[in-house]
C-alpha cells in the first residue's frame, strides 16, 4: 500500500472528505446508489470527531452528529437546524430523495446557511431506477425549489477529486453563507479507485457571528427566510443576486484538455468525462484533433473556455440525460461576442435511464462530425 | 412602591399583529414569563413555525430560528444535538404539528428528543383564513367545511397529545386552555414544567394549549373564551396526559 492512499469508493470518499473538511453534523436517509455515505458517517463520524478540535461553533466544542431521519424531508430540515446552529452540516441522497429536499434547500438559501448536499443521481423521472444517471442537471444548476436561488454545483470526475470537492464545499458553503451541492452518479459513487488522503488540517470558520448559540452578551440572532415588509424581500433577493455574481466570477472551475488545436471538443462532466478522456487520448494517438472540456462547476457553468475566435470548432454534448448541460453549452456559445455568437457547431450525445454512451458511440459521433 | 406584575424581558415592548381576542399574544407572554423566571432567557433557541405565529421572532427576544411549515421539530432535534446545553423549544400550531409536520413530530418524540414544544390547538389553519384543521371538531364550520365536519368526509378531530403520550420516547404531555384567568394561569404552570423537564434531561415535552381564534370561530372575544369552556374542552379534555 502506498503510502496515505487508500482503495474506498466515491462514496465513501464523499463521506471521509466530510469528516476531514470538519464535518460536525450528518442527517441523511437510506436511498441507493448512496448508502455506502450514510453508512461510513454512522460508523466513523462520532468516533472521527469526538475528543478533537474539529468543530467548534462560537466558543462551544461540541463532537459530531450524526441522525439518521425519517424522510428526506427531516434529514434537510435537519440539516437547516445544524446549520443555523453553526455546524458544518451536511446531508447526501439519490434523484427522488433530492427532490423531496428541494423545500428545504430553498429556505437553506433563503436563510443564507451554509450546507453540503450530496446527490448520487439515478434514473429518472419517478422512482426511475438505481442505474447512474446525469438527468438532474436541470433540477441541481437552476437552483431547483421554489425562488430566485442558486447552489454552486460541483461535479467530481473521480473518486479523488470527489474526496477533494467534497472538502472545498464546505469552504465555499461558509465563504458564501450558500448550499453546495456535489453532484456525482451511481458510477462515480460505486467505482472503487486508490484515493491520496490529504494531511492538512481542517480549517473551520469560527466565526459564525449569525449562528444560534443562545444571546449570552449579544443582540437575540434570528435566521429566517421571511421578509414580509413591502420592498423587504425585493431587497434581500438583490442581496443574494450579488454574492452569486462574485460567485461566478471567483468560483468556476473547468479542466481543459487539449483545447489549443481541437477541431471538436467534448463536453462531458463527471464520470462521462471520464469516458470521453479515454476516446480522446485513443483518437489523438490516431492523430484526430479532438478536445475534451469538463466542467467542474456545473453552477457558476464555465462559458469563458468557450469564447474561442476559431468558428469552426465543433462542440459535442455528451451525456446521461436526454440534453440537460447542452443548453448551458448553447447558451454559452450564443453568448460570445456578435462576430462568433452562435457560430460553433453543437452536437450532441445523449442516453438516459440507465443507458450510458460507450466509447465506441462516441467516437462514432465524432468521427462524423470531424 | 414595589412593581409587582410587568413585561418579560423575554418579551420586546412592541404590538402584536393578532387579531383582537386571540390566544397567540397571552401564549407567547406566558413563555416569556417562564423563560424569565428560570433565567434561561441567553440559553433559549426557540423554533418559530408556518402560521399565525410566523413572526414570533419579533416579539420574543432571544435566538430564534424559523422551520417549514411542520418541520420545526426536525430543526429543533438538530439545534439541540449540536448544543446540548441551551434550552431548545417549537412553538407550533394544529396544522402544523398534527398534519404536514404529523411525521416530523411523531418521530422527534419517539426518539425521545430532550426538547419543549408549545402546541397550539385552535381548530383551525387562522393565517390562510380558517380552513378546517386535523382538530376542527365534528359539525365546526369552517371554509373548507362550509356545512360543518363530517366524520363520512373529513374523520375525527386528531387527538395527537393523546397519540404521543402513548410513545415511550415522550416525558411529559399536558393540556391546558386560556379560557380563563385561572386556566392560563395553569397553563403557565405546565409550560414551566416543560422547561424545567428539558433543564432537567428528562425528555421530550409537551403543552397543548387550547386557544381561541374568535376571527375564525365566527364570535366575538368572549363567546370564544365561553365556547373552549363550554364545547372544546369536552373533545379535548383538560389535565395532564402523561
Amino acid at each position: 500500500m502506498l503510502k496515505n492512499k487508500i482503495l474506498i469508493s466515491g462514496n465513501e470518499a464523499i463521506a471521509q472528505g466530510a469528516l476531514q473538511a470538519g464535518c460536525s453534523f450528518y442527517a441523511g436517509y437510506p436511498i441507493t446508489p448512496q448508502n455506502e455515505i450514510i453508512t461510513y458517517m454512522a460508523k466513523h463520524m462520532p468516533a472521527c470527531l469526538a475528543g478533537r478540535q474539529a468543530c467548534r461553533t462560537g466558543k462551544r466544542q461540541v463532537n459530531g452528529v450524526f441522525i439518521q431521519a425519517e424522510s428526506e424531508l427531516a434529514a434537510i430540515n435537519m440539516v437547516y437546524g445544524g446549520a443555523a446552529a453553526g455546524a458544518r452540516s451536511m446531508t447526501s441522497s439519490s434523484s427522488p430523495g433530492i427532490s423531496l429536499m428541494q423545500e428545504g434547500i430553498s429556505y437553506i438559501a433563503g436563510s443564507q446557511l451554509p450546507a453540503v448536499i450530496v446527490n448520487i443521481m439515478r434514473g429518472g423521472p419517478g422512482l426511475g431506477n438505481i442505474a447512474p444517471a446525469q438527468s438532474d442537471y436541470f433540477q441541481a444548476t437552476r437552483g431547483g425549489g421554489h425562488g430566485d436561488y442558486h447552489l454552486i454545483v460541483l461535479a467530481p470526475g473521480s473518486v479523488q477529486e470527489a474526496y477533494e470537492l467534497t472538502q472545498t464545499s464546505f469552504d465555499l458553503a461558509d465563504k458564501y453563507r450558500v448550499p453546495v451541492m456535489i453532484l456525482g452518479d451511481g458510477i462515480l459513487g460505486q467505482m472503487m479507485e486508490p484515493v491520496k488522503l490529504s494531511v492538512k488540517k481542517i480549517k473551520v470558520n469560527t466565526l459564525k457571528s449569525w449562528a444560534l448559540t443562545g444571546c449570552k452578551g449579544r443582540k437575540p440572532n434570528i435566521v429566517k427566510s421571511f421578509y414580509l415588509r413591502e420592498g423587504a424581500l425585493e431587497e434581500f433577493n438583490l442581496k443574494l443576486q450579488k454574492s452569486y455574481e462574485q460567485i461566478r466570477k471567483k468560483e468556476v472551475r473547468y479542466e481543459g484538455l487539449f483545447l489549443s488545436d481541437a477541431k471538436v471538443v467534448v463536453v462531458a462532466y463527471g464520470t462521462m468525462a471520464r469516458i470521453a478522456k479515454s476516446v480522446i487520448i485513443k483518437l489523438r494517438s490516431q492523430g484526430k484533433k479532438v478536445g475534451l472540456l469538463r466542467p467542474i462547476t456545473l453552477w457558476p457553468f464555465p462559458q469563458a473556455p468557450f469564447n474561442v475566435k476559431n468558428k469552426k470548432v465543433k462542440y459535442l454534448v455528451v451525456e446521461m440525460s436526454y440534453g440537460q448541460m447542452l443548453e448551458d453549452v448553447k447558451l454559452a456559445v450564443c453568448g460570445l461576442p456578435a462576430r462568433q455568437a452562435g457560430k460553433n457547431q453543437i452536437e450532441f450525445l445523449g442516453r438516459s435511464g440507465g443507458g450510458v454512451p460507450s466509447e465506441e458511440e462516441m467516437i462514432n459521433k465524432i468521427k462524423q462530425i470531424l | 412602591m414595589e412593581k409587582i406584575f410587568f413585561r418579560p424581558e423575554s418579551l420586546y415592548d412592541v404590538p402584536t399583529h393578532y387579531c383582537p381576542g386571540c390566544g397567540h399574544g397571552i401564549a407567547h407572554r406566558l413563555v416569556a414569563q417562564v423563560i424569565d423566571e428560570l433565567s434561561i432567557r441567553e440559553k433559549i433557541i426557540g423554533i418559530a413555525p408556518v402560521g399565525c405565529a410566523v413572526v414570533a421572532y419579533d416579539y420574543w427576544n432571544f435566538d430564534c430560528s424559523e422551520a417549514p411549515h411542520g418541520r420545526a421539530l426536525a430543526v429543533a432535534t438538530a439545534i439541540k444535538r449540536v448544543h446540548p446545553h441551551n434550552i431548545v423549544f417549537t412553538y407550533q400550531g394544529d396544522g402544523d404539528l398534527a398534519a404536514i409536520g404529523t411525521n416530523e413530530t411523531i418521530h422527534a418524540a419517539n426518539r425521545g428528543e430532550n426538547l419543549t414544544i408549545i402546541f397550539i390547538n385552535n381548530t383551525v389553519y387562522g393565517m390562510t383564513g380558517g380552513q378546517m384543521a386535523p382538530t376542527t371538531l365534528l359539525g365546526q364550520k369552517t371554509s373548507t367545511s362550509l356545512e360543518g365536519r363530517r366524520k363520512e368526509e373529513h374523520g375525527y378531530p386528531l387527538k395527537i397529545s393523546e397519540m404521543l403520550a402513548s410513545l415511550p420516547g415522550v416525558y411529559y404531555v399536558e393540556r391546558v386552555s386560556l379560557h380563563s384567568p385561572q386556566e392560563t394561569l395553569k397553563a403557565k404552570r405546565a409550560i414551566k414544567q416543560a422547561f424545567e423537564n428539558q433543564i432537567n434531561n428528562l425528555g421530550f415535552s409537551l403543552v397543548e394549549i387550547l386557544s381561541p381564534c374568535p376571527t375564525y370561530w365566527g364570535q366575538n372575544p368572549k363567546e370564544s373564551l365561553d365556547w373552549i369552556r363550554d364545547v372544546l374542552q369536552k373533545e379535548f379534555p383538560l389535565g395532564r396526559i402523561k
